[in-house]
């Protein structure tokens, strides 16, 4: 039976954090040329076709570029991240052939030269604050 | 892919001019913008009437985060006394200037208009460093970048994490591109960091010694570029040298049509080609060690001016990062994928090499007040093609040179080349 609520949220960046906060990764899909994109988007960009749906990704991934912010938003340094305590942001390129941006963790950030590129991730996601204000971010994991 | 036309009617700068850049607690865009436009027209050789003005383009990223001012083009013109003329503030992040510059070509090749103001302005410094940070952060994509903890010295990290991949590029030798334009800057009286590294090092060993505190021990700008105390890492692998700083500062040229520049100038200098492309968020790309609205915009620009990579003399691009000069001497074509950084560090991007970039300092020390930085490239490449770059002139005749103006990781790019007559 065809899951209605994956096939009639709207391809809005709040139905895309709905998605996280459910602790799936939405991807849109375009029903006419099958192009697939991150993050979604009503139109598609290859074909400018109408038609996209909902899709899951698999959450398999690999690192297409990174960098270790040591001072980062306020939102990064209420969640704790500051110079002694850095994190990394990342370029996730999907299994699906699509990118996104990301957090990455499990990196070992003492040793950055040795961090590679390509490095094979999984997805993940990162609660932080309570009740009303909880939000989920979207993550990859080594 | 539209398709490049040719201008239909010929465009001409016969006036450029800039405030200092820098960090000046008792001036707000207003008043630099001012400086800029008395710069201008002490530029212009046979002086003219304002009057004549008949529109104004101004690249402002955001005064509204910055000195909570909104609506600055029509202040801007009031304060140089042209009201009532059409004044149009331009927003496309760190591309906002360029793309100023582009509308009032347009307006003048479109035979709208036959003079036309184009200017840029930011005042930045009235913000704390993390505030300023926050303010450039919404030129991203933000509800898909910035949840990833995304800062733009994280983004141009990563595309330098990608580059260094690829093509065997270490972080040492961006370096190369900081010490460059550090050299030039230091021959520019408008910079906002005028002083080489060395200097620049020389003179925190002396602050050390000053404050009686134990000297640092680098023997080289080596020592001091690889240290963590001199040069500390704000995002990997980008360190505080390979970042254009917070500034404020204001650029103005004049433009006119062609027919009419010799009224106000025997040396003209001509703009052959105007081009912009917009390009998706970092992630959305197939690869991330080039930006394919750079490559577009300049593709369209060269096909335009009918030039090509191998004909322009000097070169003004945008380093807000020591990687973008990188990738940017690769996408406009002065070398090949993974050789710009080569190119770099072998001496041709200097003002005495092959293919001299940032002759002015660059946004990396000449400073990059962001909405002011497409127009301020300008005034430099009007300096050095009427010879007029003083100590930092190149050597010859520099009768063709572009500008590469980009708003946040390439999501707008905008190129334009000038051509001198003699």
């Amino acid at each position: 039976m065809k899951d209605e609520t994956t096939t009639i949220r709207p391809f809005t960046a709040v139905a895309f954090n709905q998605y996280l906060a459910e602790h799936q990764l939405m991807i849109v899909k375009c029903s006419k040329c099958g192009g697939v994109y991150a993050p979604p988007r009503a139109i598609c960009p290859k074909c400018h076709s109408e038609e996209m749906e909902w899709v899951e990704a698999s959450g398999k991934g690999k690192l297409a570029g990174f960098t270790i912010i040591y001072s980062g938003p306020t939102f990064m340094m209420e969640q704790g991240f500051d110079k002694k305590n850095p994190y990394v942001s990342g370029i996730v390129e999907l299994e699906e052939g699509t990118f996104i941006s990301a957090r990455i963790t499990g990196l070992d950030m003492s040793k950055p030269a040795e961090i590679k590129v390509g490095t094979q991730l999984s997805v993940d996601f990162v609660e932080f604050g309570e009740g009303e204000s909880q939000k989920t971010y979207l993550a990859f994991k080594v | 892919m539209p398709k490049v036309k040719s201008l239909p009617r010929g465009v001409a700068m016969v006036g450029a001019g800039m405030s200092k850049f820098g960090a000046f607690a008792e001036k707000n865009s207003r008043d630099l913008f001012v400086e800029s436009y008395k710069a201008m027209t002490k530029s212009v050789d046979k002086g003219f009437d304002p009057s004549i003005i008949e529109a104004m383009y101004v690249g402002n990223f955001s005064s509204d985060q910055f000195e909570h001012q909104a609506h600055l083009a029509p202040i801007l013109a009031d304060s140089v006394g042209l009201l009532p003329i059409p004044a149009t503030r331009v927003e496309d992040a760190c591309a906002s200037g360029g793309v100023a510059l582009r509308q009032g070509v347009m307006a003048i090749a479109s035979g709208m208009a036959d003079v036309v103001l184009v200017g840029g302005a930011e005042k930045m410094t009235s913000l704390s460093t993390a505030a300023v940070t926050e303010a450039l952060a919404t030129a991203a994509d933000v509800p898909f970048e910035i949840p990833a903890g995304f800062t733009f010295p994280g983004f141009y990290a990563a595309m330098a994490s990608a580059y260094m991949a690829q093509y065997g590029m270490k972080s040492e030798h961006l370096m190369n591109v900081a010490i460059k334009n550090h050299d030039n800057a230091a021959l520019n009286p408008n910079a906002q960091f005028g002083v080489t590294i060395q200097t620049w090092m020389e003179g925190r060993v002396a602050a050390a010694l000053k404050k009686g505190k134990p000297a640092p021990t680098w023997s080289t700008i080596w020592d001091f570029l690889h240290d963590e105390s001199g040069n500390p890492t704000i995002a990997y692998p980008l360190r505080l040298f390979d970042c254009s700083p917070v500034s404020d500062g204001a650029a103005a040229v004049l433009l006119v049509a062609e027919e009419i520049a010799h009224q106000f100038t025997d040396h003209p200098i001509r703009i052959i080609g105007t081009a912009q492309a917009s390009g998706s968020a970092l992630h959305d790309r197939p690869s991330i060690t080039s930006i394919p609205a750079a490559k577009i915009a300049a593709a369209n620009a060269y096909e335009m001016s009918g030039v090509s990579a191998k004909d322009i003399r000097i070169a003004e691009v945008h380093d807000c990062f020591t990687i973008a000069e990188v990738i940017a001497s690769e996408d406009l074509g002065f070398f090949a994928p993974g050789e710009g950084f080569k190119a770099a560090e072998d001496g041709m991007t200097a003002r005495n090499g092959a293919k001299p970039i940032n002759t002015s300092g660059g946004l990396k020390a000449k400073g990059h007040p962001v909405g002011a930085s497409g127009v301020a490239q300008t005034v430099e490449v009007w300096k050095q093609m009427r010879g007029q770059a003083e100590a930092r002139q190149v050597d010859g005749d520099v009768s063709l040179a572009l500008t590469h103006n980009v708003g946040a990781t390439g999501s707008t790019c905008t190129v334009h080349v000038f051509e001198r007559r003699i």
